[in-house]
């Protein structure tokens, strides 16, 4: 971006989980599924005098985008750090699970998942660690009929159980801003030690788990900039293509060759990550 | 052998006898070609392997090396029956510490070996192959979701060693800024927080829990007559409904109601 255009862009990455569905969806078709007034909050947060919120921090709407007949799940990064309990998770399973009921019956609604999350929400561990089960479930059986788009803008990133759903996406979107990893910084440093990842060094985690490298090595379809017009129509684009084989998952032999290529024994730098993720899978070398 | 003691390990020789482990996989993944009630099986098991390449998944975490070969196991079962009449058995016999926690595994994108590793199991079980997770040990997080979480059925062993979690104690209770005994103090009323097997079984997640010892092998006749038993329940099914249609999470199955009530508008 160059100056007048970031003086005129609009932030995503700042908007709430229900603002961000509103962009995205055509005026006046936004149609939100269990929403705030139906009261369904976590079981089992009062239990742990932590207080809950009218929506679990998961909005579910359905609607359209340029006429395409879409839901969308967008999880709130804001409440409990974007993590899935009970409610939520029930929410965003629920929802695929009927939409790949549609979608089998000739019925094809796109689901778009707003993933800004920490992962499981510990205080509910085994619900939040099911739910999820059930989400990959979905989406597994829903790829095979429609689309599946992931977008992750930041600020949370998509971590834990969450970022597996991101990849099992058909169409992965990610900002700069975002974060794609399967363990988060700080219970890797906790787990493994701060000589082997050093939570606070935040040049490093954006150099191997940030939007631009995952874009680069494949493990997202395309980095885009923080602007709502632009996510937008990048994700208006997504939902009007067909379903597609998922390469990520399917190239089993690819990525074994990749793995003989690492050398775990050395320190894992970010230009030999994008060089090895080029060399056998042919990701977009930026 | 000269290995490190698993449950894992210890199941899956007590399963399948003398059939031989499946060469072209890492050390860490053993797959072995078996039967149950006459039917083709395959047994899929995450074992130590001390010697691993990968430092951080030597105590049977499920890293990069195993959620990809986990995946190719899964397919390679899918592939051999495409045309068949009935489709292979395909047993995640489970003892999983965790995901492997590294700076390579996450340069390398660990979540997208268990993204492959998740989607084969829920492929196999979508394409008519009864899928039975069998929980020997631990189960715990990510390792649980690529390995296991997947099957139409779980099935689990008794005893302090069957655990199923999000996250290991020491772990969660730094991660939520609370003590151990905190933690466990918390698990006793809350029931997901729970480590143990019987708490797990009352959100009605598991299908059986077997009253066998996960340190006595010698009942292995019990728990193939509960797999043989698993496979006839499934029967043609091949979604995960066994676990929505239980009354154990009643908060999930009344958000799956308003949903449908409200879905077509």
């Amino acid at each position: 971006m160059n100056t007048a255009e970031l003086l005129a862009r609009e932030s995503f990455v700042e908007l709430p989980a229900r603002a961000r569905v509103e962009c995205l969806l055509d005026a006046g078709t936004m149609r939100e599924l269990v929403g705030p007034f139906e009261r369904q909050t976590s079981p089992w947060l009062p239990k742990q005098d932590i207080v809950t919120q009218a929506d679990d921090g998961v909005i579910i709407a359905r609607g359209t985008i340029d006429g395409v007949d879409v839901v969308v799940a967008a999880i709130e990064p804001a409440f409990q750090g974007g993590s899935m309990g009970e409610v939520g998770g029930a929410k965003i399973a629920g929802a695929l699970e009927l939409a790949a009921e549609d979608a089998a019956a000739g019925k094809p609604v796109v689901p778009v998942l707003l993933l800004e999350t920490g992962g499981v929400r510990l205080q509910e561990a085994n619900c939040g660690l099911a739910a999820i089960a059930e989400i990959h479930a979905a989406i597994v059986a829903l790829r095979a009929l429609v689309p599946v788009i992931g977008v992750i803008t930041g600020p949370v990133g998509c971590f834990g159980g969450m970022s597996i759903a991101a990849g099992l996406c058909s169409h992965l979107i990610v900002t700069r801003e975002a974060r794609l990893g399967l363990n988060g910084p700080q219970v890797i440093e906790q787990e493994a030690g701060v000589e082997e990842f050093d939570s606070r060094d935040r040049p490093m985690i954006w150099s191997l788990l940030g939007g631009a490298q995952r874009a680069a090595t494949g493990l997202a379809d395309e980095r885009t900039d923080d602007d709502r017009a632009r996510i937008r129509a990048r994700i208006a684009a997504a939902v009007a293509a067909g379903p597609t084989r998922l390469a990520r998952t399917a190239d089993v032999a690819a990525w074994d060759r990749l793995l003989e290529a690492i050398d775990p024994a050395e320190r894992a730098e970010a230009g030999v990550v994008r060089e090895v993720f080029a060399r056998h899978l042919g990701g977009r070398h930026e | 052998m000269n290995e490190a003691p698993s449950l894992g390990a210890e199941w899956l020789s007590a399963l399948v006898g003398e059939a031989p482990v499946q060469s072209g996989y890492p050390a860490s993944v053993r797959v072995v070609d078996g039967q149950l009630a006459g039917r083709a099986a395959r047994f899929i098991a995450v074992v130590p392997d001390p010697h691993s390449r990968y430092p951080r998944a030597r105590n049977g975490e499920v890293g990069l090396a195993e959620g990809w070969a986990l995946a190719r196991a899964v397919r390679e079962a899918m592939a051999a029956d495409d045309s068949a009449d009935t489709r292979r058995v395909i047993v995640a016999v489970i003892d999983v510490p965790s995901q492997a926690y590294g700076r390579t595994e996450e340069a390398y994108g660990i979540h997208q070996a268990l993204a492959a590793a998740a989607e084969a199991y829920a492929r196999a079980r979508q394409a008519g192959h009864p899928v039975i997770g069998l929980i020997v040990g631990r189960a715990m997080s990510g390792g649980f979701l690529a390995h296991g979480y997947q099957a139409n059925r779980l099935l689990a062993l008794s005893g302090e060693s069957v655990q199923v979690h999000a996250m290991g104690k020491q772990a969660a209770a730094r991660i939520t800024q609370r003590s151990v005994e905190g933690v466990e103090a918390l698990a006793r009323t809350i029931t997901p927080m729970a480590y143990d097997i019987d708490s797990y079984a009352s959100l009605g997640l598991l299908h059986r829990r077997l009253d066998v010892a996960a340190e006595d092998t010698s009942q292995v006749a019990v728990v193939r007559e509960a797999l043989v038993a698993a496979v006839a329940d499934i029967g043609g099914r091949t979604d995960l409904a066994d676990r929505f249609d239980d009354q154990g999470r009643p908060a999930s199955m009344a958000v799956r109601r308003r949903l449908r009530e409200q879905w077509a508008g």
